[in-house]
């Protein structure tokens, strides 16, 4: 592969997170290197989403920093980790319902558009430029999602498993250094799974995206990527290549239930 | 057979994003638009401008207005009457206290003034929505129906609590007769129209429609609620206002603030509803249904009256009027929820394929 692991890019440090009394994230550490693909594993309720919740800003932890690119945060919001280059897919597809796809592709440039409410309403020439560069910036997308012929269509009448690559299209938009993919594959049958991490592995490949990704198929998870943690209750459990991973004898418990 | 869109091809993204992609669409509003400026003032007497033309116009701006707000952005609104007042109300009071005030520029004025009242009362709602937005903006209506009756700055000590405007005039055209009233609010319309068309198919568009359908997913992508409300709240009030100042001053003449009252802003809201929320068409499918419909009940009701032998007196025409009407909003609600907008583009979808369809 042409991609090289690189450094540090995003560490989490102490991080804990509760919704009053319940404890979601308690004291997880853990760090994700440029280009690479990290995946979070555990078992239902373990606080993965709540973990890419935190880094992307969408819950605020009690304790804890991230440190993205040397930078701290203390206080991550939403704006702020789009701004820095993280951009997410959802679990339960989070598509503009009501938009057409390509639509909802474009919507992913939001921040690179810089014309002003008049230039829009006019559609002076810079406006109209910057619309038609996007545009064609989005084509690329497109057409490396192999999404062609719907590009029209309003996503709300596409089957789930294209609803899915177009919520990847709309993260790709944004041209993301961290991607944070929560279970791209669930519900998918095998083809469609296949081709979700072909393109995971593309994106990874060719834009040198490192990513973050949930996932609960552990044979697509052992395969694509390079590191693994595991949650369990809100606890690290582990960390490590995944091969570590599988040997581990606590993660073997959580799974399948230790034996006395 | 004949609306086919066949050869034609787009080679670039600018072609392919026009606003009527299709040739026989661009014909067909050009033909319209020559034939609203040119065909009508020709064929429409007096009473045609006065009672459905010129009112039609200007609540279709209103309801363009409220579309941007309600169908683009999502933020259900029951304050459109008082940003009508608004807009109608500043506008007097540029015109009447800064000597030499244009009337455009009063208008625009009024718009603006509009615009920054919406703003205000749209802060709410970064933190509620829904039925709860809309009581939050109820709040506005009664406050401005208080404020214009009560606040007697605002009338310029009118003792009566009406106001009114005389000559007008725009650039040296005088807008007297019904034909240039007409005419005025046509092109106001038209301009107002493709602006609002530029901004829901450019980048604040598709923030304002990102909101509307996952705030959530739109926060992630660096959509800033606060900066999408607030605009979506500004521009809406913006074209609101500049229909209640062409409502006041070209239209009635002279108004007081009953003719802004919660009816106005239930009715705008009833317009885009049926003519189909996130639809710029769809707003004046909404105008035309809710001041067309009961007119046309108006004269048709008697005629099949006396077609089955019946007279109908006035009041009961108008009870029965009422009651059509009401059937057929309930009526088209539930045979097409998304408005006559969605059936009219159906009804393309459907022509396209005419008379092959497979």
């Amino acid at each position: 592969m042409a991609r090289e692991i690189g450094d540090i890019i995003l560490d989490l440090k102490g991080v804990s997170l509760s919704f009053g009394g319940v404890k979601a994230l308690t004291d997880i550490s853990f760090d994700v290197r440029e280009h690479e693909i990290r995946a979070i594993i555990g078992p239902n309720g373990a606080g993965k989403s709540s973990m890419l919740n935190v880094i992307n800003g969408v819950y605020r932890p009690q304790e804890g920093e991230i440190v993205l690119r040397g930078e701290h945060f203390s206080k991550m919001n939403p704006y702020k980790a789009a701004c820095a280059g993280i951009a997410r897919t959802f679990q339960n597809i989070a598509l503009f319902k009501g938009m057409s796809v390509l639509d909802n592709i474009m919507t992913g440039r939001t921040l690179k558009m810089k014309a002003n409410l008049l230039q829009q309403a006019f559609r002076l020439g810079a406006a109209e430029r910057e619309e038609l560069a996007h545009r064609a910036k989005v084509e690329e997308i497109i057409d490396f999602l192999e999404i062609q012929h719907i590009r029209k269509t309003p996503v709300g009448r596409l089957p789930y498993g294209l609803q899915k690559r177009v919520d990847l299209g709309r993260a790709l938009a944004m041209e993301p250094q961290i991607l944070l993919l929560d279970e791209p594959m669930a519900g998918m049958n095998v083809e469609e799974k296949q081709d979700m991490s072909r393109f995971i592995l593309d994106v990874n490949d060719q834009f040198g995206t490192t990513i973050v990704l949930i996932e609960h198929d552990m044979g697509v998870v052992m395969d694509i990527s390079d590191r693994v943690v595991v949650l369990d209750y809100g606890k690290k459990i582990g960390d490590g290549t995944p091969d570590e991973v599988r040997a581990n004898p606590e993660v073997i418990s959580a799974y399948l239930g230790a034996s006395h | 057979m004949i609306y086919r869109e066949n050869g034609q091809f787009k080679t670039t993204y600018k072609t392919d994003q026009q606003i009527f992609p299709i040739l026989q669409d661009r014909w067909a509003v050009l033909v319209l638009i020559a034939f609203a400026f040119v065909g009508i003032p020709l064929l429409v007497d007096e009473y045609m401008f006065r009672a459905i033309l010129i009112p039609f116009l200007i609540l279709s701006l209103a309801a363009l207005g409220v579309n941007l707000l309600v169908g683009y952005c999502g933020q259900i609104t029951l304050g459109a009457g008082a940003f009508m007042a608004i807009g109608a109300y500043a506008a007097y009071n540029f015109a009447i206290r800064i000597d030499g005030m244009p009337l455009l520029g009063a208008l625009l004025l009024g718009g603006f003034t509009s615009a920054l009242v919406g703003i205000i009362f749209g802060v709410p709602s970064l933190r509620v929505r829904g039925l709860y937005l809309a009581i939050a903006t109820l709040a506005a209506q009664f406050f401005w129906d208080w404020a214009f009756l009560r606040i007697k700055w605002f009338t310029n000590y009118s003792t009566s609590g009406s106001v009114s405007v005389s000559n007008l005039e725009v650039f040296g055209w005088s807008l007297d007769g019904a034909v240039d009233k007409y005419l005025f609010c046509l092109i106001l319309l038209v301009v107002f129209a493709l602006l609002a068309k530029n901004m829901v198919r450019g980048a604040i568009g598709r923030q304002w429609m990102a909101i509307r359908d996952m705030d959530v997913a739109a926060e992630v992508i660096g959509i800033r609620p606060m900066y999408a409300k607030l605009s979506a709240f500004a521009v809406s009030s913006f074209i609101v206002g500049v229909a209640g100042a062409l409502w006041g001053f070209v239209h009635l003449g002279s108004w007081e603030p009953a003719a802004f009252s919660i009816d106005r802003s239930f009715q705008l809201l009833f317009m885009v509803i049926i003519g189909g929320l996130g639809s710029i068409m769809g707003s004046f499918f909404g105008a035309a249904f809710i001041i067309v419909l009961p007119i046309f009940l108006n004269q048709f009701l008697p005629w099949l009256g006396g077609l089955a032998g019946l007279s109908i007196s006035v009041a009961t025409v108008s009870h029965i009027e009422f009651m059509i009407f009401g059937a057929l909003i309930v009526f088209f609600l539930i045979v097409e929820p998304h408005g006559l907008a969605r059936l009219w583009s159906t009804g393309k979808e459907k022509l396209r394929l005419w008379p092959f369809p497979h």
